[in-house]
């Protein structure tokens, strides 16, 4: 069997039972019901092009539904406060900290992660290829994130100069300081770097 | 204290209308807790350092955002993001020095998502009392930073009154700047004020960084044409150059002619509770050559009265040299 049936089987039956069990959900539902207009729980998101029906509490972070409901662990949470970037998710194209934003607000939005940008075929994106060969990442720990800002970077600006990619990556934190390579990477990604 | 990872229980409430919103507010009282972009919020809620029943959402009324062309200047929407306000032609063809500072603010994640709205009505950043500690601003009777161990490298210099936390916002001071009126909303009407007079300080009110009552949204901020196209002035220090918050902040604003300051508006953040306008300088500087001689005259001026804590003293002069680099630049 595909794997990937078996793992959205899978997502499906913890969200059934994360909502049975959840304390927070009965209290939630009453009061979706007494008509107050507060958000009802089930919604579909557009992840990466595709349509994801997921059970979301009120008060949860895209980044813990990406993570542990839709198992797109590629979105790294590392502060979870919005003070590192590893969580760096485009919102309609823009960059966001998932973690420092509720479910609930991507409704009707597209999402993208660092699993959508690849080509069908499996090809990497340009910005994957360039980090690889300008040895960018060390841990790798916060690429997922840098690549994200680097995409949504280049999708706007294909060919930014080094000062603006150092803006547009300054809400990326790096833990070993390699900073210059991701710059180098993100020249190289829109072809300004033999 | 641990750390945790996922919010608590709440409800959330997702409004499209300032009507529905207004209600919801007016019925939840305190127990509610608006959000714009949550960048300020979320934080407090995952730490426990405070905690509510719900969630009043308002990034989906549209109404809110947007910035608009008034008779006598410009309307921006509470909810209009700060990534929006550094990029719209209208803000810094004529009031850059609001564009400016925006564009300084926290990392650009950050302010793709957060409002100007939130921006201004942020709390303070003492990290005693947002780790949850029980000081005077969250209803104790002690303030932890202005202990002799205390770290108040960050704090006030001026108008502490028990409470030492300074303002965090860096558009704050450029409203401040521009002579901004605040519009608020509450289901019993719409009030303004003037930006000077949203932010408060802790002699007036010790918990609460605004004078926005429970049940009130703030709607929008209109700009004045008073200060169009002036010269602008903003610069912010902080330890980083991105996502940081400022140790000094300054937005002036200039009327200059032949030379000489017709009028000014010079305003510092960080340096007390609220943005705080340096009106000595101001008044001794109308009628001056707008240069550095006049900087230099007026620069110490600029911090009378200033009281320092143990390791915040290194504010003083930060602030005279940026008081003194805007009206000579
Ligand atoms: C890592 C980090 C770094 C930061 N750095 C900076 C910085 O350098 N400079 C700076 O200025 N700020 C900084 N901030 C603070 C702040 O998060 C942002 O400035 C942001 O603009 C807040 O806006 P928001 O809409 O996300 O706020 P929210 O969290 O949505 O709201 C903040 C507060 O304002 C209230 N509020 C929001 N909208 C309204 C409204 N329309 N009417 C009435 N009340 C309202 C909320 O109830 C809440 O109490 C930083 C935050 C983080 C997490
Ligand atoms: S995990 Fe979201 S910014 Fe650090």
């Amino acid at each position: 069997m595909n794997s990937r049936l078996t793992r959205r089987r899978f997502i499906k039956g913890v969200i059934f039972s994360g909502a049975a069990a959840s304390t927070g959900a009965s209290f939630y539902l009453a009061n979706a019901q007494s008509g107050q207009s507060s958000a009802e729980r089930l919604v579909t998101l557009n992840i990466n092009g595709r349509n994801r029906p997921v059970d979301v509490l009120p008060q949860e972070t895209l980044a813990h539904t990406l993570r542990y409901k839709l198992d797109l662990t590629g979105t790294k949470l590392g502060c979870n406060r919005g003070e590192c970037g590893a969580c760096t998710v485009l919102i309609d194209e823009v960059p966001n900290y998932s973690c420092s934003v509720l479910t609930h607000n991507v409704k009707g939005k597209t999402v993208t992660t660092i699993e959508g940008i690849k080509a069908a075929d499996g090809t990497l994106h340009a910005v994957q290829q360039a980090f690889i060969d300008e040895n960018s990442p060390q841990c790798g720990f916060c690429t997922p994130g840098q690549v994200m800002s680097a995409v949504a970077l280049l999708r706007s600006n294909p060919r930014p100069t080094r000062k603006e990619a150092l803006q547009a990556m300054s809400g990326n934190l790096y833990r070993c300081g390699a900073y210059e390579h991701y710059l180098n990477g993100v020249m190289r990604a829109s072809g300004q770097l033999a | 204290m641990p750390s945790h990872d996922v919010m608590p229980n709440m409800d959330l409430y997702q409004p499209v209308q300032v009507e529905d919103a207004l209600a919801i507010a007016d019925r939840l009282a305190e127990r509610g807790w608006l959000v714009g972009g949550g960048q300020d919020t979320y934080g407090w809620l995952k730490d426990r350092a405070k905690s509510v029943e719900a969630l009043i959402d308002l990034s989906g009324i549209e109404s809110l955002r947007g910035i608009k062309e008034t008779a006598d200047g410009i309307e921006i929407g509470a909810l209009t993001t700060l990534t929006e306000i550094t990029g719209n032609d209208l803000i810094t063809q004529r009031y850059s020095v609001l564009s400016d500072a925006a564009g300084r603010v926290a990392s650009p994640q950050i302010r793709n998502i957060g409002t100007l709205g939130g921006n201004v009505s942020q709390d303070v950043r003492c990290w005693y009392y947002r780790r949850g500690l029980d000081c005077y601003r969250a209803g104790g009777n002690l303030c932890y930073a202005d202990t002799p161990e205390g770290m108040n490298r960050e704090h006030s210099l001026f108008e502490a009154s028990r409470c030492v936390a300074a303002s965090p916002s860096d558009t704050a001071p450029a409203l401040v700047a521009l002579d901004a009126t605040m519009v608020i909303q509450s289901s019993g009407g719409e009030r303004t004020l003037a930006a000077e007079d949203y932010f408060v300080g802790p002699a007036i009110d010790i918990e609460n960084t605004t004078a926005l009552r429970p049940g009130e949204i703030l709607t929008s901020v209109r700009i004045p044409s008073t200060w169009a196209n002036a010269t602008f002035y903003f610069e912010k220090v902080a330890d980083r150059n991105s996502w940081d918050f400022a140790l000094v902040n300054i937005a002036a604003a200039f009327k200059v002619s032949g030379g000489n300051i017709e009028d000014s508006r010079i305003v510092c953040g960080a340096v007390q509770c609220t943005p705080r306008r340096v009106t000595n300088v101001e008044n001794a500087i109308r009628g001056q050559a707008k240069n550095s001689s006049t900087a230099e005259s007026v620069a110490a001026m600029s911090t009378d009265g200033a009281r320092v804590l143990a390791h915040n003293g290194y504010k003083v002069p930060l602030m005279q040299n940026l008081v003194k680099r805007a009206i000579s630049a």
